[in-house]
């Protein structure tokens, strides 16, 4: 049967806040008595607080408090501190102060004298494997998956062994392989072997982390700024050394994360420390450049990759080495994950993987959107580009005949997957895109004008399962959606929502969606990263909403006779097959529900529920119709969220400046569930791709380790006017077997594919100019075009 | 360096009616003084906490230093007439097309409506190693931080580097010098006015400024000349984004052409050197010849003799090199 909801358009409760300006974030909240607090940040890259003499900002009229790493809990190494006395990376908190205007806060703050040691630093993760080269933290530069932190030196040999401009390839700190590479290479019609850079970029969230805080009754109100909701309970927890029930959390809108505000982070609780240090709410904005220090950012790679292709354009070998700037904490594992994108999105016939994460004094790494994934697609798909030309075969050719099928294996345990439509995008692409035609134009002059065109390719993993899903009907004949999965933004909180009524066949109108708050009854769900939502969340609202369905049919059996095998539902009602007129509505049952108790109301459930969604259903017991379930539908693959893009291009070789003429964007989602939640999806995510392959900056200051871009006009991420006008948007909608309504998510690939296919239009603009780098600015388009040297060499980090 | 930012130090503050109130003021609070237009310059160094002067006198009150007026010969636009309306005034639309587009593409819409042409001409450099409060050569130190084998100075100056080698960011500089403009100047002893190309100094004559502008003196009103008003211009300028952003190299020229050949010219680059650079040769050399690419590939080639690269910033050679060339052969 057709659906009434799922790939329908839909206003999302949550966009006329938005657009009226009354949405509240987190620093939009108040509280009586409320103290402001700021942070004093560290000025240089590594450092040693020797002493703190506040005393000269304590006796200022006003100044309530300090807070210093030595009052905080400590969060074990590698882990981001919430304070700390060893700095190790310019604008890390070192203390909080709280004063009764933000004003005050920071005039105390420039009276508190604070003794810094500077230790030796890098921001270059190659200067630090070298012999004798400097640790981020003393006595270790590396994380190792497992054993954490340690010190790991290449040889002298290990740099000698290479030529200039080289990746030199010492021990690893990871690997995995798979199949006979060296068999693969030795096939090939043609091999590549390219040492790249792509690097790291900000967040640029337009919300920064601010967080406001207050005990009340032994439970600490937390508001803050966060993609996710339940996700983020038990985290703050652990930060507070409190029961996850003692911990109410609002995030009720997010101005962006883009995986920077996925999970709990240490800041949010300075201001719930201070609160309980004080007796007073307290809130903590953040500003932007802080935002830009602790707001964590992508890992920059300095990588080498080896291709071995066949005749036809066939990958039968890859061989990967990524050293990755890992910032000074436990960062995040993009070097795995963009080993584990490139099994999937080329699969090679054989593959192996090495790399090194590196500790530099640069801000924490976390994830952002397409960790690791996107990194690898701006590296790798110009190189396919470049491997197409020396083999004479078409760039679309070469992708297709290396996209996966639904047979296809994943990373290095060869994991099986649940769906694989890159091929079916690729193909569709080519179609809306009119590849040929666009591809015909690539070369031609208008005066300094030349064009370039393009494809990209990317993935990321897509879905997750074992969540609850928790759904009300009530008296009122109202339908409550509970969702704890989070709004970051990009309305898909909404969009799977709409899955339990579409299950329960409810009129939209009739729907509520309960979420923000996690006092109010919220399940237990992952966060709102990683892609997932779409096909984790779709999932738990079928579960709890086929639960509500069970017990809709049960209840009217037991009223109306029969078996409830013998109901059905429709137009909010539960009615008898054989005879329609036998019915009960939604309201109705939702009263005989609360009358009946037990399981029909919430008074008993399921064992298998996270201890969460119970808090969550004791609270709500006995106001209507509980549906609520855990996921246990099968899943026994990997979830491929699959994209590409297609770009065209116009370069002036005069300027290095070019504009973009025209963009498609064709996802692998599953079965649509929001067109136009999509749609913004592809084009914001291409944005953002754009951003990535040829604006933003993020780079140090190698002598003195100090940040180029502390503010959004330093940081470029792209404007309006560098964007194609009307961007394109398509998808395959081909169901993924494994979610109960077909759908994948799609986040994260969209943005890849997009930076991507800019990268190789550029190249193919100045005729098969390769970079192997990310971003390509104009002065090295100009560079290039003119026929001149680059300022940098090829395996420099930080090129301004 | 600084262990806090984003927020401002409080100051005094002085919002005048008149001019002689403002230079009133200026004179009584001296060094301590900061005189202040639009602010987007003014804010982030206050925001940023680096400068902290203890008395601002805003001039956003003073209705005698707004709008934009036709003279005898020419226009008289006052300093504190913001970018948006320079842009869209009909008669620098008309005749003076040079300056409204340089001013339109300016940072972005806010930031036009906002900045004032007196302010934009007046503000600072941007860079970001002073910005952020190192005490540099520029800052009253004795070290340039932009210029070592290690410094990060892709946008730094390609041109007349004396110590510093930051570059001017203005966008309407250069298309103020290239129309002849004159600036007007109110000092203690009265008022000066000073040719737009001899407002901007270099580090060499006072590295901590980037004007003529003394402590205490005022920059009234912007005279545009009737001599170029209608000639042939180009104003391009080459940026990493499309909006909100400073030029990387900018290049504004007033040609009169006759018969095919150049009578005269005027030219002017930013972006390149501590101050907006007229292009006197690059002038001379194609006075009297014809408009045609040889003329401009030759007036692009002499543009960037003696330049003199930084680490990151050789690009701005070809850069510039470019948009000369491309501000000669300017079609009609
Ligand atoms: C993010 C950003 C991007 C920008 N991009 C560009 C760009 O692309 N191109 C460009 O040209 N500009 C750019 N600007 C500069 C901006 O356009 C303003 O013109 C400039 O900052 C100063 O103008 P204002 O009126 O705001 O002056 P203010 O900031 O108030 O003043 C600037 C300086 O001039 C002095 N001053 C101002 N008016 C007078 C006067 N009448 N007499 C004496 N002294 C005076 C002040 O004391 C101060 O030192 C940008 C600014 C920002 C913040
Ligand atoms: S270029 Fe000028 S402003 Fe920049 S650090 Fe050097 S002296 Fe200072």
């Amino acid at each position: 049967m057709a659906n009434a909801l799922i790939g329908k358009d839909f206003t999302p409760p949550d966009v006329r806040g938005k657009v009226t300006g009354r949405a509240k974030y987190a620093e939009d909240f108040r509280a009586e008595g409320m103290l402001f607090c700021r942070l004093l940040t560290s000025p240089m890259p590594h450092g040693r607080v020797r002493n703190i003499d506040a005393s000269a900002a304590l006796a200022m009229e006003g100044v309530i408090a300090i807070l210093t790493a030595d009052e905080v809990p400590e969060i074990p190494a590698p882990g981001n501190p919430i304070l700390t006395n060893e700095p190790l990376y310019v604008g890390e908190p070192i203390l909080a102060v709280a004063a009764v205007d933000e004003t005050l806060a920071e005039e105390a703050i420039a009276k508190i004298k604070v003794d810094l040691e500077p230790l030796p630093f890098t921001v270059d993760p190659l200067e630090s494997l070298r012999p004798g080269g400097p640790n981020a933290r003393g006595s270790a530069n590396t994380v190792v998956s497992g054993e954490g932190l340690k010190e790991i030196k290449w040889t002298t040999e290990d740099f000698d062994a290479v030529a200039d401009g080289e990746l030199p390839m010492g021990e690893p700190t990871a690997t995995w392989s798979y199949g006979d590479i060296e068999e693969g290479f030795s096939g090939a019609a043609v091999v590549l072997d390219e040492t790249f850079v792509t690097a790291g970029t900000s967040h640029h969230s337009m919300e920064p982390r601010t967080a406001m805080a207050y005990w009340q009754n032994e439970k600490c109100h937390i508001y803050g700024s966060t993609q996710s909701q339940s996700f983020v309970v038990p985290g703050l927890a652990r930060y507070l050394g409190l029961e996850p029930d003692n911990v109410v959390y609002v995030g009720e809108n997010c101005g962006g994360g883009f995986g920077s505000k996925g999970a709990a982070y240490p800041t949010m609780v300075i201001p719930a420390l201070m609160a309980k240090k004080t007796g007073r709410p307290v809130m903590m904005r953040i500003s932007r450049a802080e935002e830009y220090a602790i707001g964590s950012a992508r890992p920059g790679f300095q990588g080498r990759v080896k291709l071995g292709f066949r005749e036809d354009g066939r990958l039968l070998a890859c061989d990967l080495y990524v050293v990755q700037e890992n910032g000074p904490n436990g960062g995040f594992g993009d070097m795995s994950a963009a080993a584990s994108a490139i099994s999937i999105v080329y699969t090679p016939v054989a593959m192996r993987f090495r790399g090194a994460s590196v500790l530099t004094n640069t801000p924490p790494r976390g994830a952002q959107r397409g960790p690791g994934q996107n990194q690898i697609a701006n590296a790798i798909e110009p190189l396919f580009d470049k491997a197409a030309r020396k083999l004479s075969v078409d760039r679309f050719a070469i992708r297709r005949v290396n996209a996966p099928d639904h047979d296809s294996r994943y990373g290095a345990n060869r994991g099986a997957i649940t769906s694989a439509y890159l091929g079916e995008a690729l193909d569709k692409g080519a179609e809306k895109f009119d590849w040929q035609k666009k591809q015909a134009q690539s070369g031609q002059r208008r005066g300094s004008k030349v064009i370039g065109v393009g494809i990209g390719q990317a993935f990321h993993s897509a879905g997750s399962n074992g969540f609850d899903g928790l759904v009300r009907l009530t008296p009122e004949g109202k339908l409550h959606i509970h969702t704890g999965v989070g709004n970051l933004g990009t309305y898909s909180y909404a969009g799977t929502s709409r899955v339990a009524a579409e299950v329960l066949k409810c009129d939209w109108k009739n729907c509520v969606i309960e979420r923000g708050d996690s006092s109010i009854g919220l399940p237990w769900n992952l966060g709102q990263f990683g892609s997932n939502t779409s096909f984790t969340m779709s999932r738990t609202n079928y579960a709890a909403a086929m639960d509500a369905v069970g017990k809709l049919k049960e209840i009217a059996a037991r009223d109306l006779g029969g078996a409830p095998d013998n109901y059905e539902i429709g137009n909010e009602a539960v009615f008898r097959r054989s005879n329609p007129s036998r019915r009960m509505t939604y309201a109705a049952a939702a009263k005989r529900a609360i009358q009946l108790g037990g399981k029909f109301c919430g008074h008993e459930m399921a064992d298998d529920l996270n201890p969460m969604t119970k808090a969550a259903v004791r609270g709500l017991a006995g106001t209507g119709l509980v549906g609520v379930a855990k996921d246990n539908l099968p899943r026994t693959g990997m979830v491929p969220a699959l994209a590409a893009g297609f770009i065209q291009i116009e370069l002036d070789l005069e300027t290095g400046k070019f504009e973009i003429l025209d963009y498609l964007g064709v996802a692998d989602c599953g079965t649509v569930i929001h067109p136009q939640g999509l749609a913004a999806q592809i084009r914001s995510g291409a944005v953002m791709g754009f951003g990535m392959a040829s604006l933003e900056r993020q780079v140090y200051d190698p002598h003195y380790g100090l940040p180029r871009s502390v503010g959004l006009y330093q940081a470029k991420p792209p404007s309006y006017l560098d964007v194609a006008v009307g961007m394109g948007a398509e998808a395959v909608d081909q169901p993924d077997p494994q979610n109960p309504m077909g759908t994948k998510g799609i986040g994260e690939p969209l943005m890849g594919c997009a930076s991507a296919a800019l990268l190789c239009a550029i190249s193919d603009a100045l005729g098969g100019h390769y970079f192997n780098r990310s971003p390509v600015l104009p002065d090295m388009i100009i560079n290039a075009a003119s026929q001149r040297p680059q300022s940098h060499t090829p395996l420099q980090v930080n090129t301004d | 360096m600084a262990v806090i930012r984003d927020m401002m130090p409080v100051f005094e503050l002085f919002q005048p009616a008149s001019v002689e109130d403002a230079t009133a003021l200026l004179r009584e609070h001296g060094e301590q003084a900061w005189v202040m237009a639009g602010g987007l310059d003014s804010f982030d160094w206050f925001k940023d906490r680096v400068k902290r002067p203890a008395v601002v006198v805003d001039l956003g009150g003073i209705e005698a230093l707004k709008g934009i007026e036709s003279t005898a010969d020419g226009l008289e636009i006052r300093a504190m007439t913001p970018l948006t309306d320079v842009v869209r005034h009909p008669e620098v639309r008309e005749h003076y097309g040079l300056l409204s587009k340089a001013a339109e593409l300016v940072a972005s819409p806010q930031i036009r409506n906002q900045g004032t042409l007196g302010g934009n001409n007046s503000q600072d450099t941007r860079c970001w190693y002073y910005r952020d409060g190192w005490t540099c050569y520029r800052a009253g130190g004795n070290i340039c931080y932009a210029d070592t084998p290690t410094s990060m100075n892709r946008e730094h100056a390609i041109f007349g580097a004396d110590r510093c080698v930051a570059v001017n960011p203005s966008d309407t500089a250069p298309a103020l010098i290239a129309l002849d403009a004159k600036m007007v100047v109110q000092t203690a002893d009265g008022e000066r006015v000073v040719n737009a190309e001899d407002y901007f100094i270099g580090p060499g004559i006072d590295i901590m400024r980037m004007t003529v502008l003394q402590p205490g003196d005022l920059l009234t009103s912007i005279r545009i000349p009737s001599t170029w008003a209608g000639a042939k211009f180009y104003f391009e300028k080459v940026r990493d984004r499309q909006v909100w952003d400073f030029p990387l190299v900018n290049v504004a020229s007033a040609i009169r052409v006759s018969g095919g050949t150049i009578e005269d010219a005027r030219v002017a680059v930013n972006g390149v050197a501590p101050y907006p650079m007229r292009l006197t040769a690059v002038e001379d050399a194609i006075r009297g010849a014809s408009q045609d690419e040889a003329t401009a590939e030759r007036a692009g080639e002499m543009a960037v003799r003696g330049a003199r690269p930084l680490r990151q910033n050789a690009y701005k050679i070809p850069l510039m090199r470019n948009l000369v060339k491309r501000s000669i052969r300017v079609e009609a």
